[in-house]
């Protein structure tokens, strides 16, 4: 093993449609090991989508996914299935299994992979759910918690096999303040006690430019933006300050691509 | 022109159909030829076995007695004008063991079992729930759908079993207890006519065909379920009426085959 | 993970289909479980079997002997031959025995009716493999009721 690169995760030309939908076009950038980098843009441009693409669950139609450099859409699916013990996601609705409790959620990967006795795995179980404040809901179902704890807990799920990167998909989408501001605390406790790497996916500004090391704006199928957080806030360019700023009308149009208004109007059924 | 369109219309869909099957197959491959893990997979199979069997007794157990009961009492309100109503035993035993131990335990399967699976898997690809086992790397097709496949192929013929004995015994209810036939008589003709080869073992044969149809249908329609509210309403309806369908004409091959 | 209830549920649930079955096997469809060569087999010529069918029984003064096993037409004879299927416990029966299709009821089943012949000390007993050659076909209700008529016919 010769020396590990500073990047984890790099991404090179990479272009993805749906059907006849194009979401990305040429999308090219890194992911730093050990660092927080957050990825945002507005809603509907398929974030979520890139995210699946690293995890190797989508395929590309150009470019290539190379983690720690092995192409992730090049290898056989036990190698893939190798790949993604080393990495972990936490989705949206935290997809906590609905018919075990707390418990066993956080439990399940350990037991699936790590072949580990079940004492042991209690007591790491334990562990992760002390680390994200929910040690006392073990036994509880999911439908049982709220929807920030349930958050939580899928975190706790997620970093249950020590993985390399984890990989947050709309973290603070819909989340009461408090929520928000644990789930910014863990996000960065995590990331500097296990030095995770950590992708975050969102649109809300404040708190990804809060916690974020390095910040890619991703618009319009392209990345029309990057940088630091403060390089990002110094930056005048329009589309940027928009997104920022959050203004409803700009070069990211609030109108659906349509026919002329008036002709529209005018015109009746075609 | 309107006639190459409806040409092109019927390709198309044949090319969805074909497509869908294709897809359909490969799910079904990719659940069964993993390898089994009987540590980690006969926990999973009691479970669903729970699920999908357990849970749809009651329902098989009272409709197998009442088509039981009313078949007698239809058979024997016809046989008691010729004289013959000891032959009320071997009527009802021959059309359940025939036809409506495997169709009828189908059908309501279909409905309580099939549409409960279908909707419990859209609800997990639609929660993510089955992204998060592929991220956890481990195959949802192994972990989710092979354990109720396999719990809705063993269930479905027990149930078909136990719907034909009750439905037998409603027969004798009505019959014997009610209607007063002699107990020897309605016992010994409809041993007499009901054979182990060409009743109960066809009966077997059908209910394990409509048992793979059924639970086949059902998982696929989940797990390609459009992920939202909306898909998995429809898919659930898709299941029922699909599976139904499919059991309907594959009932009639069966008994083409079978007694034809 | 799993909870007691519902391993116990799922075993009672698997249990109660091998029940089940069993009941449908032996007690529906009366399969007998026959020991080894504890059974022999016979058969007769008839003219006109009826409504006689495989698994029809076969009675001595109304016991069941044993079952009808096969039912076949003699290519060359253009009659019935019915293979009996005999209880091995009921073996002295003599070759002067014969075999009658009877009716249980005016419309009920048909079985095989065998009324045992004489004994003496020359008499040898049918044993597997021979034919009953005294029967007597089955009545068929048409002819009866044609007899009948005739005969009513005749009185006016």
């Amino acid at each position: 093993m010769n020396h590990k690169s500073d990047t984890l995760v790099e991404i090179r030309n990479l272009g993805f449609s749906r059907g006849e939908r194009v979401i990305y076009e040429d999308i090219s950038l890194a992911i730093p090991r050990g660092k927080v980098t957050a990825i945002m843009g507005p809603s509907g441009i398929g974030k979520t989508t890139l995210l699946k693409l690293i995890a190797g669950q989508l395929t590309p139609d150009h470019g290539e996914v190379l983690f720690d450099g092995v192409d992730i859409h090049k290898v056989s699916r036990s190698e893939l299935f190798e790949l993604r013990k080393r990495m972990s996601m936490l989705f949206q609705s935290g997809a906590l299994f609905t018919d075990i409790n707390v418990f066993d959620n956080v439990a399940f990967a350990l037991r699936e992979h790590s072949g580990l006795d079940e004492a042991i795995i209690r007591r790491i179980v334990l562990m992760k759910l002390e680390a994200v404040g929910l040690r006392g809901a073990a036994q509880l179902m999911p439908s049982e918690l709220s929807g920030g704890m349930q958050r939580r807990a899928a975190l706790a799920r997620a970093i249950a096999l020590e993985p390399e990167m984890v990989m947050y998909d709309e973290p603070f989408a819909g989340q009461d303040p408090i929520s928000m501001g644990v789930l910014v605390k863990l996000i960065r406790e995590l990331s500097d006690a296990l030095s995770l790497t950590s992708v975050v996916v969102s649109h809300d500004v404040g708190e990804v430019l809060g916690i974020a090391d390095y910040v890619y704006v991703i618009a319009d199928k392209k990345i029309i933006a990057e940088g630091t957080p403060a390089e990002l806030k110094a930056s005048d360019d329009a589309r940027l300050r928009q997104f920022i700023g959050g203004e409803p009308d700009g070069p990211v149009p609030f109108h659906y691509p349509a026919a002329d208004y008036q002709k529209e109007l005018v015109g009746g059924v075609n | 022109m309107a006639l190459i369109d409806a040409v092109a219309r019927l390709g198309r869909a044949a090319i969805g159909q074909v497509t869908g099957m294709g897809r359909a197959g490969l799910m079904l491959w990719g659940a069964l030829v993993a390898v089994p893990r009987p540590a980690k997979g006969m926990p999973l199979l009691i479970k669903q076995l729970y699920v999908v069997g357990v849970q749809s007794l009651i329902i098989i157990l009272v409709s197998g007695l009442f088509i039981g009961m009313v078949l007698a009492l239809q058979g024997y309100t016809i046989l008691v004008d010729f004289g013959t109503e000891e032959s009320l035993g071997p009527m009802v035993a021959l059309s359940l063991l025939r036809e409506l131990g495997p169709v009828v335990t189908a059908l309501l399967f279909a409905g309580r079992a099939g549409s409960a699976l279908t909707a419990e898997i859209g609800l997990m690809k639609s929660t993510e729930q089955l992204s998060s086992l592929e991220m956890m790397a481990v195959d949802p097709l192994r972990q989710i759908i092979a354990p109720r496949f396999w719990a809705g192929v063993i269930s479905m013929p027990i149930l078909a079993v136990l719907f034909t004995a009750v439905g037998i015994w409603g027969g004798h209810i009505v019959g014997v207890e009610w209607k007063g036939i002699d107990h020897g008589a309605f016992w010994s003709i409809l041993q007499a006519s009901v054979e182990w080869r060409q009743d109960i073992v066809n009966c077997l044969i059908k209910s394990l065909v409509f048992a793979i149809v059924v639970t086949w249908i059902a998982l696929y329609r989940g797990y390609e379920v459009v992920p939202n509210p909306e898909g998995i309403s429809k898919a659930t309806t898709s299941t029922v009426v699909q599976s139904s369908l499919a059991v309907l004409a594959l009932d009639f091959l069966l008994t083409a085959i079978m007694f034809g | 993970m799993l909870s007691r209830k519902v391993e116990i549920w799922v075993g009672l649930f698997l249990l109660a289909g091998i029940a089940a079955f069993l009941v449908l096997v032996f007690k529906v469809a009366n399969v007998e479980v026959q020991a080894g060569n504890s059974s022999y087999t016979l058969y007769a010529r008839f003219t006109n079997v009826g409504g006689l069918k495989v698994r029809s029984p076969v009675k001595v003064g109304g016991v069941v002997v044993g079952r009808v096993s096969q039912i076949e037409l003699d290519p060359e004879r253009l009659v019935a031959v019915v293979t009996l299927n005999m209880d091995g416990r009921y073996r002295n029966f003599p070759e002067s025995s014969s075999l009658s299709i009877l009716t249980s009821g005016l419309l009920g089943e048909q079985f095989l009716g065998l009324t045992p012949g004489f004994v003496d000390d020359e008499s040898v007993m049918l044993k597997d493999g021979d034919r009953i050659a005294d029967t007597k076909s089955a009545l068929v209700l048409e002819d009866l009721i044609g007899q009948f008529l005739y005969s009513m016919g005749k009185k006016d």
